[in-house]
């Protein structure tokens, strides 16, 4: 094999820069093979892509929206993943934050009426952020307390989750008026999270569209990560953890209690993803909440390498592609199949890409492999 | 006589990491047959030169000629293929595969059935023949420091290296087994080398230990701050010629201990810092490591713990800081210093045993005692982070943290071109630097600390010690555990040996002499405990 993989024992500058844009570049062109192949203008296609994520107000608007759980979520995984706690379950946190959510939103105005906005939004975010937060403590304690893998628990505990929310929407909480629909009843008025385009005192630069409030929570959300990791103990322990959770120990940080709390916070995060979901968009609870939004924030979690900044803008970059993708088989007439095959494309060069970053491939010529002679 | 070919020749090698320049124009000969040294001050350079002769690293400039031919090194594989195997001074073993196992690991060889019985078995021959016998079915982590050397050793062995690099390789052994793997390197330096080379093998070693020096190698090369200062043949040099070409001035190789503690009055000396009792301890294999040891540290005095390695010192030394679950007996800590109150500290948390004062530096540095990615100055607040002016309630200060980082590098030497560096690219000995800056700094009364100098230079070396004993002036107490005699002798107040996780006697400093020591780690009862 004249081909041969070598691990970089520098990580090379020229790499980290050359990598991820040649990575792009060549996503899109393989990308545009595809299209080639399906018989469509590829450049046209592209710009198309383009416009549809970014081309209006309301396209830049329904991109903003659709990167707003990615954030939350991405924020989430990276956060567990600082301290090497694999957490796979986003998608099952952002499914009961979105319950817990929805519980406070449908049932507090019945025990309160006329409750202000104010009040209720404020709790249903509480909420949000409890319900994931307690479904993660569930991992973390199988965890902390008997060393049970994070990965499978995490992971199985998201069909549990997801099959919960649908057991409500389609049994006890399903809408009596809702002519068979699977969801809940609408939620009064006070639970939904107001749109930036009826936000008076906003320059109007958002006068369409559905971007809401949850944005800003995302990014408020990304500058409170930041403080934790960079400025606080706390965030110090958990980085101290995840380097070397040897020298931690021996440095009297209590490994057990991290794992916990950071659980709380990475479940948290992830149930604001829920709660946004519910609050800013659909505004009950019903199918096409948990769309594997929590899957997506592994990738963005590495693609941004655990930065809480990077998390914003590669949870952009990645709903421009969501929607730009959409976007494509409205205005280009494509299957939904070559809008999803173009993603795939695209995700898994700039995936690779980053294994150039750490490796590098070198040609080895016949005859020295030849000379490669082990004996014992 | 003709001189004997040269199997390394290394000319102009020039090396730079961002910021630190780790060699600079260095040329290197070493002859086929011979056993070369290499010697320098921590970060002088040594383990990057080897690197490069290892393929682990590329040089900027200069070319490497190996049995006169030019060689293009682009990654480890390129020199194993050459014939050239190095013994890293961080061993790179797998913890949870057997001897056999890692001694394969890489090869390409076996394409997909794996013969292991074979390769057992030419294990077993290799080792017969070098004489470094090691269990192939063994697993890595069931063994010491010194049968893990053995099977890295065995490992570039198998691979037919005719030049064998070894960084540091005496650091954790034994005298006995330094003496051994000596014996070992002589009987390589006499076969000939493989692949048709003209010649015999040929060794490279890196030590602080200049005692080595002198007894092994046949030349050393010495390099200053990246550049070589002399090639001199070993035969005919002392130990002080060669401190003096490394350090750039004299050294004295005795630090004055001074007998008594102007700062620690008679009464304040008979006061126990910290003591364990009956303890009892089991080790990672769960068999027992600690039966029943019993021990007092005072104020201003420096109690050492003599031993061959695996005896119980590193159990010790756990169960008294915590992370080491005691099954038996107490730990007792003054807090508070020499005014506060004996209290037990037995299975309390290491956070609360930090609290109480004791510091603690591990005989595994990058395992136990640092961060690799984190930056210096991280690695630096790992004890006092919880501390004012460190941090103000939840959060950090990092303008402090910053200052408190700039104060240790400066005050032990720590050679880096600034705080914020991942750890890991400090040298050896300037990784032991961080943790003994941040565990012997001012103010802490009580220490425990495992083979502090391993891996210093001499001149490193010396200023520990003197800092060890400037804190026992101080009034501090410390337990100090080394397997290097002359230190314990040099600087301890009383030396404990330790056998089979029991004391085999504690005497008086002035009163030791190293062949009673000798025999009570080997077991015999000289004297009962007092
Ligand atoms: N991978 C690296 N990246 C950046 N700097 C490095 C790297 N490796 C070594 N250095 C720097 O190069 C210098 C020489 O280091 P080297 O490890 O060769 O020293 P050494 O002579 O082996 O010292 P010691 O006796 O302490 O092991 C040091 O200042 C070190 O910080
Ligand atoms: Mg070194």
């Amino acid at each position: 094999m004249p081909l041969t993989l070598e691990r970089r024992m520098e990580p090379s500058r020229t790499a980290n820069l050359l990598v991820p844009i040649l990575s792009i570049v060549l996503a899109l062109a393989a990308g545009g093979v595809l299209l080639w192949l399906a018989g469509v203008n590829p450049i046209e296609t592209y710009r198309a892509m383009l416009h549809g994520a970014f081309g209006s107000a309301y396209a830049i608007s329904e991109t903003l929206v659709r990167a707003t759980p990615l954030m939350l979520t991405g924020l989430a995984v990276s956060v567990a993943f600082r301290m090497l706690f694999w957490n796979i379950g986003a998608e099952g946190q952002l499914a009961m934050g979105a319950f817990a959510a929805s519980g406070v939103a449908l049932f507090l105005p019945k025990l309160m009426p006329g409750i202000s906005a104010w009040l209720l939004l404020p709790l249903m975010l509480v909420g949000g952020f409890l319900g994931g937060a307690l479904w993660a403590l569930i991992p973390a304690m199988l965890k902390a307390f008997l060393s049970v893998n994070e990965i499978i628990t995490t992971l199985m505990l998201n069909y549990v989750a997801i099959l919960w929310i649908q057991y409500l929407y389609y049994g006890p909480w399903k809408d009596p008026l809702g002519f068979g629909f699977p969801g809940t009843a609408p939620f009064v008025d006070a639970a939904w999270l107001p749109r930036l385009k009826d936000t008076a005192w906003l320059p109007q630069l958002f006068n369409t569209g559905r971007l809401h409030w949850g944005l800003a929570l995302a990014i408020v959300a990304a500058i409170v990560v930041w403080l934790i990791l960079d400025r606080t103990r706390w965030g110090y322990e958990i980085k101290i953890i995840g380097e070397n959770s040897r020298a931690a120990r021996y440095a009297g940080i209590s490994i057990v209690r991290n794992i916990l709390l950071v659980m709380i916070l990475s479940g948290g995060l992830a149930g604001l993803a829920g709660f946004v979901q519910v609050a800013g968009i659909s505004h009950r609870l019903q199918q096409g909440i948990a769309v594997g939004d929590g899957y997506t924030a592994i990738i963005i979690a590495w693609l941004a390498r655990l930065n809480p900044f990077g998390v914003l803008v590669v949870a952009l970059l990645m709903a421009a592609l969501f929607v730009g993708g959409d976007q494509i088989q409205i205005s280009m007439g494509l299957p939904a199949a070559v809008a999803g095959v173009l993603q795939g494309a695209i995700l898994f060069c700039v995936l690779g890409g980053n294994f150039f970053t750490l490796y590098r491939v070198r040609w080895t010529s016949r005859r020295a492999v030849a000379q490669t002679e082990v004996t014992g | 006589m003709t001189s004997p070919p040269l199997a390394v020749e290394m000319r102009g090698i020039t090396k730079v990491f961002p910021g630190v320049i780790a060699n600079e124009n260095v040329d290197l000969e070493v002859r086929a047959g011979e056993i070369h040294a290499l010697l320098g001050e921590n970060g002088a350079g040594k383990s990057t030169l080897m690197n490069i002769l290892a393929g682990l690293y590329r040089q900027d400039a200069g070319e490497i000629r190996l049995h006169g031919q030019l060689a293009q090194l682009h990654s480890p594989s390129d020199a194993i293929r050459l014939g050239v195997g190095m013994v890293h001074q961080h061993f790179k073993l797998v913890d949870s595969q057997t001897v056999a196992e890692n001694v394969i690991l890489g090869l390409k060889r076996p394409a997909f059935r794996l013969d292991m019985k074979r390769t057992a078995r030419e294990i077993e021959e290799l080792g017969a023949r070098y004489k470094l016998a090691v269990d192939p079915g063994a697993y890595i982590w069931q063994l010491g420091v010194g049968e893990q050397q053995r099977v890295e050793i065995l490992k570039t062995l198998y691979r037919n290296a005719d030049i064998l690099i070894l960084d540091e390789p005496t650091a954790v052994l034994t005298p006995q087994e330094s003496e051994e793997l000596g014996q070992t390197l002589r009987r390589m330096i006499q076969e000939p080398a493989t692949r048709g080379h003209a010649g015999n093998k040929a060794v490279i070693f890196i030590t602080h230990k200049l005692d080595e020096v002198v007894r092994f190698s046949d030349r050393v090369t010495v390099l200053r701050g990246g550049k070589v200062e002399a090639t001199i043949d070993t035969a005919g040099s002392s130990k002080a010629d060669l401190a003096r070409l490394m350090v750039g001035r004299t050294v004295v190789f005795q630090v004055e201990k001074p007998p008594f503690q102007p700062h620690v009055t008679p009464e304040q000396r008979q006061e126990v810092l910290f003591a364990v009792k009956d303890l009892h301890a089991l080790n990672d294999k769960g068999l027992p490591a600690l039966n029943g040891v019993s021990l007092e540290v005072h104020a201003g005095e420096i109690l050492g713990i003599a031993g061959v390695a695996g005896n119980g010192q590193r159990e010790l030394a756990q169960s008294i800081t915590g992370l080491r679950k005691v099954n038996k007996g107490q730990v007792l800590v003054r807090c508070g210093g020499i005014q506060g109150k004996l209290k037990e500290v037995t299975n309390h948390t290491p956070h609360q045993i930090i609290d109480d004062g004791l510091s603690y530096v591990p005989a595994n540095r990058l395992g136990t005692g640092l961060a690799g990615n984190l930056p210096i100055s991280a690695n630096l607040i790992l004890k006092d982070y919880r501390k004012e002016p460190l941090s103000h309630g939840p959060f950090l200060d990092r303008t402090s943290i910053g200052r408190f980082a700039e104060r240790l590098i400066g005050a032990f030497q720590i050679t880096t071109p600034s705080a914020e560096r991942p750890v890991r690219l400090l040298s050896g000995g300037n990784l032991q630097k961080v943790i003994l800056a941040r565990e012997i700094t001012a103010g802490k009364a009580m220490l425990v600390a495992v083979n502090p100098t391993r891996g210093l230079d001499v001149g490193a070396t010396e200023s520990v010690q003197r800092t060890l004993l400037e804190q026992r002036a101080q009034g501090a107490g410390v337990l100090l555990v080394s397997e290097d005699l002359d230190e314990l002798l040099a600087i301890c107040d009383r030396i404990a040996v330790m056998y089979e996780g029991r004391v085999m006697g504690v005497m008086p400093a002035q009163d030791a002499n190293r062949d009673e020591l000798g025999l009570m780690m080997a077991g015999e009862h000289i004297q009962p405990e007092a």
